[in-house]
Formats: C-alpha cells, sequence, structure tokens
C-alpha cells in the first residue's frame, strides 16, 4: 500500500470526472487530467473519444512522453479546424483544465493577475477558449498545489463561466454552463452546494476539511457524508503506468508523495 | 489581367502600409508564414493592427514595436507556454488589444468571410470578453428572444498564410494534420499572400492527385512566393516539425536586459538568405522532426 503515490490517487479521481459520459471528446489538458482521461476510457468508460493531442481520434489512448511519431493508430479526425463545430459548440466535450486562479462561483482565469485589460501587470496565456467550454460544455479541473492563490475569492479576469449570478445577461442562454469536479492535492470537490457553491466530497487520506478550508480563499461546503479519496486498485495502476512509461506524473506534486500521509 | 501572381517577399510587403489590419495564419507555434513576417520586421512598416492565434510571429512584431493593436486569444509557444515577447509588451501598456476567445475568434473571421457586420454567438456570455473588449449584443427576433453575442467581422486588409504548395496562379495545396483556420483568414482580408514550401508552374501538371487540398480557391490569392523554410521555427507538417531549440533562444533572449534591437538580427537576419544560412540552411530545417505530443 505505501508505494501508491498521491499523484495516482489524483489520477483516478480525476478520471471518475468522466465517468458514464457517453460519446463525448474527453479532454484532458497536462499529464494528469490527460492520463486520467486515458484510464476513464481503458476501465469504466469506454464509449469516451479522445485525440492524439494534435490532430487524429484515437481509440488507443497515446501515452505521455517520447515514442516513435506514428506510434498512434487514429480511428478518427478531429482537426482545430473543425474542433469548434464537431466537439465544443455541440456540447459533445468534456474538458479538465488547470486555470491560474478559479473563484467560489466556479469563474476561472488564465488571462492576467493584477493590472488591467490595458495594462495587467502579469500577463499569462490569454483566454484562449475557455469562454467557449465553459458555454456550451462540462468541464472539470486539477490543480496539483491546491492553495489561496489558486482559489481565491474573485478572479482578476472572468476568463471561463461560472455560477455567478451577477454575470447573467437577461435571455442569455446559460444551460450548457455544467462545471463538474475540482481534483486538488487535498480533496475533491464539485458544485453540488446551495446555488452551486463549491463543496468538499472527499479528502484524501489524511486530509482534515479544516486543513482544505485554510488552503482556500472562500468558504467551501462540506457534502453530507464526506468520504475519504479511494486508493487506486491493482488494475487501475497497471493502466495508469502503460499511459506514463517515462514516470511525468512524479514530477507533477511536489516531492511526489505517497497518498497516505505518514503518520505524524 | 496577369494570372501569374508571383511576387517576392519585399514586393509583397511593399503592398502593405502603416496602420492596416494584418492577418497572420496558422496556430501558436506551427505553419507560421515567419518568412514573411521576417520581411515585415525588416520594413518600417508601423502602426499595425495584428489578428492572430499568436506565437513567435506576434512576439517579435510586438517586440520591435510594430502593432499598435492586437487581436488574439492567446500567444503561445506549446511547450514555452508564455510568450516572453509579447508578455513584455502586454505588461509595458504598449499594446492596445482586443482578447476574443479562439471560438469567437475565427466566428468573426467567418463574419469578415461572408461580408457580415457580425455573426451571433453564446460564446463570451458570462465572462469578461464583451465588457472589455466592447461587444455588444442582439436579441434573436424569433420566439426564442435569446441574447447573443454578436461577434463584429474581423475584417483583415491582408492576410498572410504559409502553404505547403502553390502554382503561379495561386492554385495552393495545403496539407499536414491540421490547417487550423487559414481557410479563412484568407477570405477575411482583402488580400492575401501565400508563402510556400514550393512552386511549380502549373499545379495540374505537377500534383493533380492533390486538388481536394485546395484549402481555398485562387481568387482568394493575390500574390505567391516561394520560401522554402518559410514557417521555420515553427512547424510546417510534414515538411518539417518546430525547432525548439530556436524557439528557446528566442525567449531566453526576452530576460533581462531583455531589449530586441539588440538581438533582432539573430532572429530575422539583413535578408532571408542570411537568416536560413544561420540556422543551418535547409537540410537542418528538414531535420527537424514532426512534434510528438
Amino acid at each position: 500500500m505505501s508505494d501508491i503515490t498521491l499523484v495516482d490517487l489524483c489520477i483516478v479521481a480525476c478520471s471518475e470526472a468522466f465517468r458514464g459520459n457517453g460519446e463525448i471528446v474527453a479532454t484532458g489538458v497536462g499529464p494528469v487530467p490527460r492520463v486520467a482521461a486515458g484510464l476513464a476510457k481503458l476501465t469504466h468508460t469506454p464509449e469516451l473519444m479522445m485525440t492524439d493531442g494534435e490532430a487524429y481520434l484515437v481509440e488507443q489512448p497515446v501515452p505521455l512522453g517520447p515514442r516513435k511519431y506514428d506510434d498512434r493508430k487514429p480511428a478518427g479526425y478531429l482537426p482545430f479546424s473543425r474542433f469548434f463545430d464537431s466537439a465544443v459548440w455541440s456540447g459533445r466535450r468534456h474538458a479538465m483544465v488547470t486555470p491560474t486562479q478559479l473563484d467560489r462561483f466556479g469563474q476561472i482565469n488564465l488571462s492576467y493577475m493584477g493590472g488591467t485589460y490595458d495594462k495587467p501587470k502579469t500577463q499569462m496565456l490569454g483566454v484562449r477558449g475557455f469562454p467557449g467550454n465553459t458555454i456550451y460544455h462540462p468541464n472539470s479541473f486539477f490543480f496539483p498545489a491546491h492553495g489561496p492563490r489558486v482559489f481565491v475569492p474573485q478572479v482578476d479576469m472572468i476568463s471561463g463561466v461560472g455560477y455567478n449570478p451577477a454575470k447573467r445577461v437577461a435571455g442569455g442562454n446559460f444551460s450548457g454552463v455544467n462545471l463538474r469536479r475540482i481534483v486538488t492535492n487535498l480533496c475533491v470537490m464539485d458544485f453540488g452546494g446551495p446555488d452551486n457553491a463549491i463543496r468538499v466530497i472527499s479528502l484524501h487520506p489524511g486530509v482534515t476539511f479544516e486543513e482544505v478550508q485554510a488552503a482556500t480563499g472562500f468558504e467551501l461546503c462540506k457534502a453530507e457524508n464526506v468520504e475519504t479519496t479511494r486508493l487506486p486498485t491493482a488494475e487501475e495502476l497497471a493502466v495508469i503506468a502503460s499511459l506514463d512509461p517515462h514516470n511525468v506524473r512524479a514530477s507533477v506534486l511536489k516531492d511526489n508523495p505517497p497518498a497516505v500521509r505518514a503518520a505524524a | 489581367m496577369s494570372l501569374d501572381k508571383r511576387m517576392t517577399a519585399a514586393e509583397i510587403v511593399a503592398q502593405l502600409s502603416d496602420g492596416m489590419t494584418i492577418g497572420i495564419g496558422g496556430w501558436g507555434p506551427r505553419r507560421k508564414p515567419m518568412a514573411l513576417v521576417r520581411e515585415i520586421m525588416r520594413s518600417d512598416l508601423k502602426d499595425l493592427t495584428v489578428v492572430a492565434y499568436g506565437g513567435a510571429d506576434v512576439g517579435m512584431l510586438c517586440a520591435a514595436g510594430k502593432v499598435k493593436k492586437l487581436v488574439f486569444a492567446f500567444v503561445s509557444l506549446d511547450a514555452i507556454p508564455l510568450e516572453p515577447w509579447f508578455r513584455k509588451s502586454r505588461e509595458s501598456g504598449a499594446l492596445q488589444v482586443l482578447e476574443l476567445d479562439e471560438g469567437m475568434f475565427q466566428w468573426g473571421l467567418k463574419a469578415a468571410a461572408f461580408g457580415l457586420p457580425f455573426l451571433p454567438t453564446r460564446v463570451g456570455l458570462g465572462t469578461d470578453l464583451a465588457e472589455l473588449g466592447g461587444l455588444k449584443t442582439v436579441q434573436s427576433p424569433y420566439d426564442d428572444g435569446e441574447t447573443l453575442i454578436a461577434m463584429p467581422a474581423l475584417k483583415l486588409d491582408a492576410a498572410l498564410i504559409h502553404v505547403n504548395r502553390s502554382d503561379w496562379r495561386g492554385n495552393v495545396q495545403v496539407f499536414g494534420a491540421d490547417v487550423y483556420y487559414d481557410e479563412w483568414f484568407a477570405k477575411a482580408a482583402a488580400k492575401t499572400y501565400v508563402s510556400c514550401e514550393e512552386l511549380v508552374d502549373r499545379m495540374e501538371d505537377h500534383y493533380p492527385e492533390g486538388a481536394q487540398d485546395n484549402l481555398f480557391e485562387r481568387c482568394f490569392v493575390s500574390g505567391v512566393v516561394e520560401m522554402p523554410c518559410g514557417a521555420h521555427p515553427s512547424s510546417m507538417p510534414p515538411h518539417y516539425g518546430w525547432d525548439m531549440k530556436a524557439f528557446k533562444a528566442y525567449a531566453d533572449a526576452a530576460r533581462d536586459p531583455g531589449d530586441w534591437s539588440a538581438v533582432a538580427d539573430r532572429f530575422v537576419g539583413a535578408s532571408e538568405a542570411e537568416y536560413l544560412e544561420s540556422i543551418g540552411g535547409k537540410e537542418a530545417v528538414a531535420a527537424l522532426s514532426l512534434p510528438i505530443f
């Protein structure tokens, strides 16, 4: 048991977000979400669709890291040039991403921090496809370092739609807004609190709710029965290893800690 | 009119003028018409509005002070997520911007291509984009009455695109795993100039089997120039991958003091021939393996 890592536990928790999603494109951006989407497809939800990270749809998830260019086996085609019509604006996608900030309404930011639109203090990537993703299809999030700089009361630039009533435009159709899960190095949360408030549904082994709350810049709800996030099974560990043969995931969480904390 | 649309890169850039809105094809570090961008860098052009899914094209044009306004959804070099020259330019407050979602962006190009003032979309609602970018809403005139963002047409004075093949008349062939939104840049622009890896006289005599790769028709092409390796350091599948070493050197040069004028020579060169030689020639570019994701 003791050799199970926390990152593998996180991957399994992330993969649960895709369970039963059906024939949609599962997009995991970054090593943990990507392996998680592949794990979901290879275990509980084989109907998921996914790309090779470039332009082709694959039925066998593509492993992380170096391999031969033609090792992928395309079964279909989903290039950027038709991504919005096929996957995003049709709602046939569930993306799991890591924005720079997320606030109490589930609004996210990856554009800039501090300063203004005309002169940002810290320019980041730009909103990319987040405004469209969040109004059209389900989204989940993974954060490797749960802390108050990530979970902020109010994001600096609203790059993705959340459940903020003040941002609801009269007559706008927000029926596609569907934020599902937030997985961090401490816990799993959903949007199941009152008015879609963020709620802790499971704590990783040895983590307390108070610890999570202290690392969060807004008040969290607590599910009625907060569970302990389950450990990966031997089968899941084998699939994870096959999808990450170079162990890229070992560098995702600081110090690559074990899933079960050593007793204090 | 002559159907021979061959021009030199300098002649293409001479068609552009200060204050124009220029669309640049490709996506981040992929399929960028970098040889034409470098030619702009060698010119006196200024006050441009640049419309691009940005990579080093945007970064270097910003660094050189040629951009008055940028229309973008991201600027990134992929493995180097944050484009450092773009970042410096933004943080200095030197740029006007219109920040858009990636999907709204292509929607705006399509509105321009179809000659429409705007196209409606849900995208942008519930975010800060509309307010910050001055985007207005429209109401559906039908029973649903839905409120939508009116994504304004992104009309381009000129578009620059790098393609795999073209003939003298502008019959292009664009292939590789993904062609991104190059078609819509071409159709959104009053004039589109293409650089190509290979130029032939009559496409039908050389690559008739590639006709389905004719991404946009020749009526959308105003000028053609052969520029082998013209996307370097961005990728141009299937000919060559991106040059991450070159991107890294370019990104590193943005660190203190990060003075563009001191390093511009390395990344632009006095001429394209000189640039190509400085990176090891065509052989070195051809040897760049395609990226693996």
